[in-house]
């Protein structure tokens, strides 16, 4: 418990030796230091999530225990489950990888690099850690300003900056909102603290439509941050210009942890208090992950350039765990806790890949690429594998999450959710497949009807040294985090389940924080069912997967002829929707910040006419 | 009265939100949007202020005839808000270290002129 | 999208953000009966068990300092950006930036304003100071007198031009000043760790109330921030001032 601050203080205190020493350290020991401090945060989060599996730790900050206040909290506390934690660890692990992957190769503009990706850490375990509502905003801002500062620092062309200004504005927009959200749960309830403000609206009496508004609020930033429709527009920008090792925490952490504090707050802070409302925001909540795993999904394929690719695959997955939460069920949140963790891992992994291109070919977009080499076709294997894991298949992680949460959508009676699953899974891996296929495995001729409007985007290269080889420390990461994706469900494939229903109770938080009736976690009646033997449902739905994701790569590398019937049946499928939301992505702030605006409103709209 | 400030504090919280959201949507400059960030940032500040007003208290500094322990104005509040504004002035010079550096780019500091990557 | 669309679409927004504003004015304008739990735990306490007279400044490095210690990174993170962002091949830099200054050197303010800025200097020094160190007894804290600090540097630009602001203020001091500053706090509330508190707790004796080393480590703390605030600002201001001028010597 004594090691509950120590995954956000420790990086923020090297990461201010190493600013203060930036004139003088030599690259090796920044390197060194940077990796030492993120397996130190590693081995530390890991031991806080075997520590809090056996209850929920709580920290109290300056030692401001609430007990001695009548147990009203007036300091700052850490709420530590095996979820937060085991986010923590995820979060942590990347930023290993990232490291690893930058060695001595990447440019780096004397210490900044180093010293922004820690403090980029200590926010991001931060907020996985807090059970704080100023404190959440406090690290998300600051993830926001180091997320900027790395993305924009290469800074010799104009499209990193374009990318990085969206980024910045439509987040601190998101942020501000979320502080007015922080605001007026605090001018009805008086307190801060998370589990304080959950009980006090649970026993009191705010009507529904504050409970709305604030609820609507206080999340806008989050769902800025995790990218869903339509507050999704500025990742695809951030996404395509960041370097590879800010792209890897990016998409494998940064937006799920907006994720996570939607959830987080929805349970502790307002379920007790809306359960009337609970079929409201499940309705809200779902269609907004349809749409967002559909929207992503289109958008990926009809991508030209890897990192963006990935960047809208990224927004459709998280439509897909979004969808996992807005279930609302145990086993469904269980099940997107897994595919959380396979998806972070997998996407690393995959980011990784675009950086050793970049390194090799000075590029990744699909056309430019197309030599076959047979140093590369290991990575290209890998990504072939990663697309496999994309799409949800086994041994990877992310079945095991998929099928989950299938099946708690199916006992829901919303069967048809497998469809849009699928098709998000197979469009999003397809489109990897098939910029392998075309860029690394040299195959197919002429332009696929997808791409055709996709931005070719000019990239810089962003390491030195021989670009002849692909070193160890550039390639051992990406295999390594595919193998952490599969083996990673052996040990909480059955526990997950257990603490995603004390995820869901907010009692337990309530006497943990506040000290009033100490109470272990008692499961609820009606057990979490795990399935150990996959249905027969679930077994087709994986093959139409697997057929499905082949059939759109290769249709994509070799385009069939205009005028067949499958052509034609496509363009309307795809192709043609592709043609009108196209424009929607426009590469203007302004258009994004008025997309938000709607947003919110359309939200609030939605959750007050249901309720 | 105490009622009345406060309801005009709200509106004009209110009204600063808008007018900076409006002025990120419909800018033509990038200096003048980093600009509305900072009005969007002021309605925060004005809304906490007022929900941290007590009427008729006075304000949480115990000394000089206000006796340590006695009510007083809301000291949390104030406390979030001033490092709140020091921090985002910091923010916003980062954003318009984005704008010198697309001018200098570019040519142009207008955000519907820079060079896009769309679709 | 066109503009005429992007209006479209942020009206129908902006219509539904008033809408869900208006419907909670009730309980958020209302004064009710849990509002003010927070303030009066602090109020009523702070003066006890602290020794101080400035319950904000308490909140801020005591009861919620470890908000503050992320505030305080966000600032740090800010500067460090946009000085990398500034940046440029540093050769150049320094042919343009002198040839600037050159040409500059007939033109500046007249020598009144000279002397009234040089004469303001020091009080505002003292001032900055004296706010900074007076935090937990009087409004003022780190923030507050790290700023005025850092317009004591500003007005030295104003008054004298960008060659003697380079040469009294070096850059590599002030960047190790600010990092210094960033680290100490978090040191500080390392040292509670390290005697087996939990973090940030305040172990220094409190000392004797109106008094300067009253609160413990709250005035190490509010020093450690002004430090790093007027550092920080100090820092920008260098790197925005060398921007412009490397502009104006190009043109």
């Amino acid at each position: 418990m004594q090691f509950a601050p120590l995954p956000v203080v420790i990086p923020l205190i090297v990461a201010a030796a190493m600013a203060a020493g930036s004139g003088f350290l030599h690259r090796r020991v920044l390197d060194l230091g940077a990796l030492a401090t993120s397996a130190a945060v590693l081995a530390i989060t890991l031991h806080l999530t075997a520590v809090s599996s056996k209850g929920v730790i709580v920290y109290w900050f300056g030692g401001w225990q609430p007990v001695a206040y009548s147990h009203f909290p007036i300091g700052i506390c850490f709420m530590i489950d095996p979820f937060g934690a085991g986010l923590a660890s995820l979060v942590s692990l990347l930023v290993l990888a990232a490291f690893t992957f930058s060695w001595s190769y990447f440019e780096s503009v004397k210490a900044l690099y180093h010293t922004v990706m820690l403090v980029f850490l200590a926010a991001m375990c931060g907020l996985c850690l807090t059970g704080d509502l100023f404190n959440l905003f406090v690290w998300f801002e600051l993830m926001t300003a180091a997320g900027v500062a790395l993305c924009g620092y290469k800074s010799e062309e104009s499209q990193p900056l374009q990318g990085a200004l969206n980024f910045a504005v439509t987040n601190t927009i998101g942020a501000f909102t979320s502080l007015i959200g922080v605001g007026l749960l605090y001018s009805c309830t008086g307190s801060l603290n998370m589990a304080e403000v959950g009980a006090t609206l649970s026993r009191g009496s705010s009507g529904h439509s504050f409970l709305i508004v604030g609820f609507l609020f206080l999340i806008a930033g989050f769902l800025v941050k995790s990218a869903t429709v339509p507050f999704h527009f500025w990742l695809a920008d951030a996404h395509a210009v960041a370097p590879t090792p800010v792209c890897i925490l990016f998409s494998g952490v940064m937006v799920e942890l907006g994720l996570y504090a939607i959830a987080r707050i929805y349970w502790i802070v307002f379920a007790a208090a809306s359960q009337p409302m609970m079929n409201a925001i499940r309705t809200l909540f779902l269609t907004v992950a349809v749409l967002t795993a559909i929207l992503g999904a289109l958008y990926c394929y009809g991508q030209r350039h890897l990192k963006r690719m990935l960047a809208f695959s990224t927004i459709s997955h998280v439509g897909l765990m979004l969808l996992a939460f807005g279930l609302l069920d145990p086993t469904a949140l269980a099940g997107g806790a897994l595919y959380l963790l396979g998806h972070g891992m997998i996407k690393a992994s995959l980011f990784i890949g675009a950086g050793i291109l970049l390194h090799r070919f000075r590029s990744v977009d699909e056309y430019d690429l197309g030599r076959v080499n047979r140093q590369i076709i290991p990575i290209a294997l890998m990504m072939i594998a990663g697309a496999w894991g994309l799409a949800g298949l086994p041994p990877f992680a992310t079945y095991f999450g998929a099928e989950q949460f299938e099946h708690a959508a199916a006992e829901q009676h919303l069967t048809w959710l497998a469809g849009v699953i699928a098709f998000s899974e197979i469009m999003t891996s397809a489109a990897v497949l098939r910029f392998t296929g075309r860029a690394l495995f040299n195959l197919g001729r002429g332009y696929s009807i997808a791409s055709r409007g996709a931005p070719h985007i000019h990239m810089e290269v962003e390491t030195h040294g021989k670009h002849s080889r692909v070193p160890a420390f550039m390639w051992l990461p990406m295999a390594l985090l595919l193998l952490a994706a599969i083996f990673v469900t052996i040990p909480i494939r059955h526990s997950a389940a257990h603490y995603a229903a004390q995820f869901e109770s907010a009692p337990v938080y309530e006497s943990a924080v506040l000290g009033q009736n100490p109470s272990q976690f008692v499961p609820p009646q009606r057990p979490a069912v795990i399935h150990d033997e996959s249905t027969s449902s679930t077994w087709w739905t994986r093959i139409v997967v697997v057929v499905g994701m082949f059939f759109f790569a290769l249709l994509g590398i070799f385009p069939r002829r205009r005028n067949s019937v499958v052509s034609r049946a496509l363009y309307r499928a795809i192709g043609y929707p592709l043609l009108r939301l196209r424009p929607l992505q426009s590469g203007r702030v302004g258009d994004y910040v008025a997309w938000m605006a709607f947003g919110i409103g359309a939200y609030g709209a939605v959750l007050l006419l249901l309720r | 009265m105490g009622h009345a400030f406060s309801y005009a504090g709200y509106v004009t919280a209110i009204w600063l939100f808008l007018i900076g959201l409006y002025g990120v949507v419909t800018s033509r400059h990038l200096v003048h949007l980093c600009l509305s960030l900072t009005v969007l940032q002021a309605s925060t500040y004005v809304l906490f202020t007022i929900i941290g007003f007590r009427p008729g208290l006075p304000a949480p500094i115990f000394t000089d005839g206000v006796t340590p322990g006695s009510p007083a104005v809301d000291p949390v509040v104030q406390a979030l808000m001033l490092t709140d504004i020091v921090v985002e002035a910091t923010v916003v010079a980062l954003l318009l270290a984005i704008t010198v550096r697309i001018h200098r780019r570019s040519g142009t500091t207008d955000p519907n002129q820079v060079d896009m990557m769309r679709g | 999208m066109t503009p005429k669309w992007r209006l479209i679409v942020f009206f129908i927004g902006a219509a539904g953000i008033v809408c869900l504003f208006a419907l909670v004015r009730a309980p958020v304008l209302r004064l009710n009966e849990f509002r003010n739990r927070y303030a009066q735990q602090i109020n009523t306490r702070t003066f006890a068990e602290r020794n101080v007279t400035d319950a904000v400044s308490a909140v801020n490095f005591d009861y919620r300092g470890f908000d503050t210690i992320g505030e305080e990174f966000i600032l740090f993170v800010s500067v460090l950006g946009s000085l990398v962002l500034l940046r440029m091949a540093e050769e150049r830099k320094d042919e343009i930036l002198l040839d600037a200054l050159d040409r500059k050197r007939d033109v500046g303010p007249s020598d009144a304003t000279r002397l009234w800025i040089l004469a303001m200097i020091a009080p505002k020094l003292v001032f900055g100071v004296y706010i900074v160190t007076h935090g937990q007894l009087t409004p003022g804290g780190g923030f507050q007198g790290g700023v005025i600090l850092a317009t004591a540097a500003l007005i030295l630009y104003l008054g004298e031009g960008f060659a003697v602001f380079r040469d009294v203020l070096s850059h590599t001091a002030i960047e190790v000043g600010e990092a210094a500053g960033a680290g100490a706090f978090v040191l500080i509330g390392m040292l509670a760790w390290f005697w087996r508190r939990p973090f940030l707790t305040n172990i220094l004796p409190l000392g004797k109330s109106h008094e300067l080393t009253s609160g413990g480590t709250m005035a190490l703390i509010s020093i450690a921030t002004g430090l790093e605030v007027a550092a920080g600002f100090i820092l920008l201001l260098y790197a925005f001032l060398q921007e412009n001028l490397t502009i104006e010597g190009e043109e």
